[in-house]
Formats: C-alpha cells, sequence, structure tokens
C-alpha cells in the first residue's frame, strides 16, 4: 500500500533523517518569529529556518524520489534556487519598509501609519514657505 | 523497520511543520504592527510549502512538488506587493 516498503533501508534512514532536519529547523525558526521581542530581532528567525529547513526537506525529496523511481530526479533544485535567491530579497525589503515607517513615526509621533503621511502630502502638496515638508 | 521509521518520522515533522504555521498564524493575526504581520504570512507560506513537499515524499507522488513551486512564486510576489505597498502606500504607480 504504501510507497515506503518498496526502498531500501539506508534511503529511507537518509530520508527521515533530513526530513526530522528540516522540520525541525522550520519549528525553531517559528518560535524565534514568535518569542523575540523586537521586529528587527524577529525578521532574521524564521528567514534562516525557513531557507534552511526547506533545504533538507528538499534534499531529502531528492534522496527519496530518486531511490523510487530509479533514477535521477533533481526538479527540487528550482525550488531550492527560487527560495535562495528569493528570502533573502524579501528580507531587505521588508526590513526596507520597516525602516521607513519607524522614522516616519520617530518624526512624527502621531502618524504611526504611512497612509497618513500620504494623506497629509496629499493635502499639502507643496511645502510651506518655512520648507517644512512632511516626509523625512 | 527502516519503512516504519520513515513512516512515524514523517507524521512528527508533519505535526512539526503544523506547529510552526500555528507560530507564523499567530504572529499574523496578532502582530503589534503591519510588518510583523506580513512576515508572519511569509512564514506561513514558506511553511505550507514544506508541508506539501512532505504529502508529496508521503504518498510517493510527483504531483505535489508542482503545488509547492506554485506556492513558492505566488507567495513571493505577494509578500513584495506586501512590503512595497508599506514602504510606498501603492503597489502600482
Amino acid at each position: 500500500m504504501t510507497p515506503q516498503a518498496d526502498i531500501p533501508g539506508w534511503a529511507a534512514l537518509l530520508t527521515a533523517i533530513f526530513v526530522m532536519l528540516g522540520a525541525s529547523l522550520t519549528l525553531v525558526g517559528s518560535l524565534g518569529l514568535l518569542r523575540l521581542r523586537r521586529f528587527y530581532d524577529r525578521v532574521h528567525a524564521p528567514t534562516l529556518g525557513t531557507t534552511l529547513g526547506i533545504g533538507s526537506v528538499l534534499i531529502a525529496s531528492m534522496i527519496y524520489f530518486s531511490v523510487l523511481q530509479q533514477r535521477p530526479v533533481i526538479h527540487e533544485i528550482l525550488i531550492t534556487v527560487f527560495v535562495t535567491l528569493t528570502t533573502p530579497i524579501t528580507l531587505m525589503v521588508l526590513v526596507r519598509a520597516a525602516l521607513f515607517r519607524d522614522e516616519a513615526a520617530a518624526i512624527m509621533p502621531e502618524a504611526n501609519q504611512t497612509k497618513v503621511v500620504r494623506e497629509r502630502e496629499a493635502d499639502e502638496p507643496e511645502a510651506g514657505p518655512d520648507g517644512a515638508s512632511p516626509r523625512p | 523497520m527502516s519503512a516504519q521509521i520513515l513512516h512515524w518520522s514523517l507524521v512528527a515533522a508533519q505535526l512539526m511543520i503544523t506547529l510552526a504555521m500555528a507560530c507564523a498564524a499567530f504572529r499574523m493575526f496578532r502582530g503589534p504592527r503591519a510588518q510583523d504581520r506580513v512576515l508572519g504570512l511569509d512564514t506561513l507560506y514558506v511553511s505550507g510549502m514544506i508541508l506539501l513537499l512532505l504529502f508529496g515524499i508521503q504518498s510517493g507522488r510527483t504531483l505535489y512538488f508542482e503545488a509547492a513551486l506554485i506556492i513558492g512564486l505566488l507567495g513571493f510576489v505577494g509578500t513584495m506587493a506586501l512590503a512595497k505597498f508599506l514602504m510606498r502606500g501603492e503597489v502600482i504607480e
């Protein structure tokens, strides 16, 4: 019934080890997302954890399907390359957005939202004669 | 014996990934600020990708791989759009 009975023991053990490693790393990353206090601490934990976790699970999948189908199955490299490329880009863009929002909130403490800044800018298209601009 | 080990490690890994998705969903719903919610959504879809790959290993089919690939592609686009919205106030200028 289950296809796990068809593959040799060493492949099953290697797959089990990599699957457990990947799941543990992902769980550690998500617990870091839950437990750390500041946003700039929190943003590191899930990116590192999920990248390493999905790498391990993809290695396990490559080993398992290569042994099961008795030919090299390496199309999981697509997801590996994609996740490895996109996770740092996501991190960088999100932290830049957070920095921008923090700066806007520090300059104008009553404006916690970027939307408020944009609305004020729309209300006052030109800066006043003293050159006071609402944007930092 | 080793097939039993693989089976139970897959079950345990699925439980751990489910717990990780619960942590990410908590951060997405209760995040103090908007960037925490976006980060929770990012972690949630990557965990969903891992869960689909584990289903694929468990069932022995390669069908789940395409679903995981599509989740990865669309999730990246969604996170980039949300981050750009937080930065600029609009997505398409």
